[in-house]
């Protein structure tokens, strides 16, 4: 029956679909946070070769 | 005298915002369905950058007149950190204001009230920054400067935003607890421990909050009235708030002096703290006589204020650490 393939039927449901501005401001802040955790790499690989064994001592 | 409005209904502030015209009404709707159109620049903004510059020049002078030495690397890490804790606090600070943010002029195009950074985002950046500032402080610095960082965010947000803002004209006065700490972290990260010097800038700044934002609040009463916040021209009314700005400025300005005849500052900062806590004085004095509508000695010392600190840490930067930090950079 017509009605009763219909109801079976799942719903379609694309979620939600990001606009053009959305997704150039999604992707600004992935760049940002990116830029932001490579840059935490950096300071931590620099302060252990500055620092050598003295990065594990750390005094109150 | 109380200026609050007593029929003044806050259940939907940011709504009541855009009733007022200080909100945009669309990007109040947009922000309940829209996914976030937040760009880099609005979290920028929500980390209060201007605060931010004010606690990273203080932490610097704490920095750099603590006695012993600090890699520079290490020094520009306790910064970094410092800064992004300040940020953190501010990220905070306008998650959990959002509602009056939105009804106050000085304040309603914030990322928040603007329905440009959703809450929970807001919320969920401070707490990130947060933890980030406070454990790379840590790992990388010393303890009791993360320990302090820790709690001046905890201040800020939970003893000053969350309880004493809203609760009693007081809130300044012990709230300028937080903007007080960052010399300490800077002190701290440098000799991992405390003392009087450290402690001295901490009560200078504590002591300066209440006439500097005193001063602000005299010319936007209405605006913090509007947002049932009780400042204290609000609740004590204006004489009152007048009187204590005076009586704070006579208990600032020797404390600003001290560190010249206690040994810790020359001669260059004393007379600077001399001439410029004169000019302090004359200015609150000016307040006192001033009666409303009247606002220009109330700007003039909220502006002069801002000079005041600025040249009396200048002064410690250039007598005591600049020699200090130019060494610590070339070692």
């Amino acid at each position: 029956m017509k009605v009763g393939i219909a109801m079976n039927e799942p719903a379609k449901d694309d979620g939600i679909v990001l606009t053009e501005a959305q997704k150039r401001a999604r992707r600004s802040r992935s760049i940002a946070i990116a830029l932001a955790l490579a840059a935490l790499v950096v300071l931590f690989y620099v302060m252990t070769l500055v620092k050598g064994p003295m990065v594990l001592i750390r005094p109150m | 005298m109380s200026l609050i409005s007593e029929g003044a209904d806050f259940r939907s502030p940011i709504a009541a915002g855009a009733g007022l015209g200080l909100v945009e009404p669309s990007l109040v709707a947009s922000s309940i369905a829209e996914p976030s159109l937040a760009s880099v620049g609005d979290y920028i903004a929500l980390m209060k950058p201007r605060v931010m510059s004010l606690v990273v020049f203080t932490a610097l002078v704490g920095l750099a007149v603590a006695p012993g030495s600090l890699h520079p690397l290490t020094a520009f890490t306790a910064l970094l950190c410092i800064a992004v804790g300040a940020g953190a606090a501010g990220a905070l600070n306008m998650w959990y204001d959002a509602d009056i943010d939105a009804v106050m002029t000085r304040t309603a195009r914030r990322p928040v009230p603007m329905g440009r950074v959703q809450p929970g985002e807001a919320l969920a950046f401070g707490l990130t920054l947060a933890s980030f500032a406070v454990g790379v402080l840590g790992l990388l610095v010393n303890v009791l400067a993360a320990a302090l960082l820790a709690f001046t965010i905890f201040f800020y947000v939970v003893i000053y935003t969350m309880w004493l803002k809203r609760s009693t004209p007081q809130n300044i006065v012990i709230g300028g607890a937080a903007g007080a700490f960052p010399p300490m972290i800077g002190w701290a990260a440098v000799t991992g421990s405390l003392s009087l010097e450290p402690v001295l800038l901490f009560m200078i700044i504590l002591l300066w909050t209440p006439p500097h934002f005193w001063a602000l609040a005299l010319y936007r009463t209405e605006d913090y009235a509007r947002a049932g916040i009780p400042m204290m021209p609000v609740v004590a009314g204006d004489a009152s708030t007048r009187r204590q700005i005076l009586l704070y400025t006579l208990i600032l300005v020797p404390l600003g002096i001290a560190p010249w005849p206690l040994g810790f500052a020359g001669a260059l900062y004393g007379v600077t703290a001399i001439v410029t806590g004169a000019i302090m004085l004359a200015l609150a004095w000016q307040v006192l006589r001033e009666r409303r509508p009247v606002e220009r000695a109330s700007r003039h010392l909220f502006a002069f204020s801002i000079l005041y600190l600025f040249l009396l840490f200048a002064m410690l930067l250039v007598e005591r650490g600049w020699g200090g930090l130019i060494a610590r950079l070339a070692a």
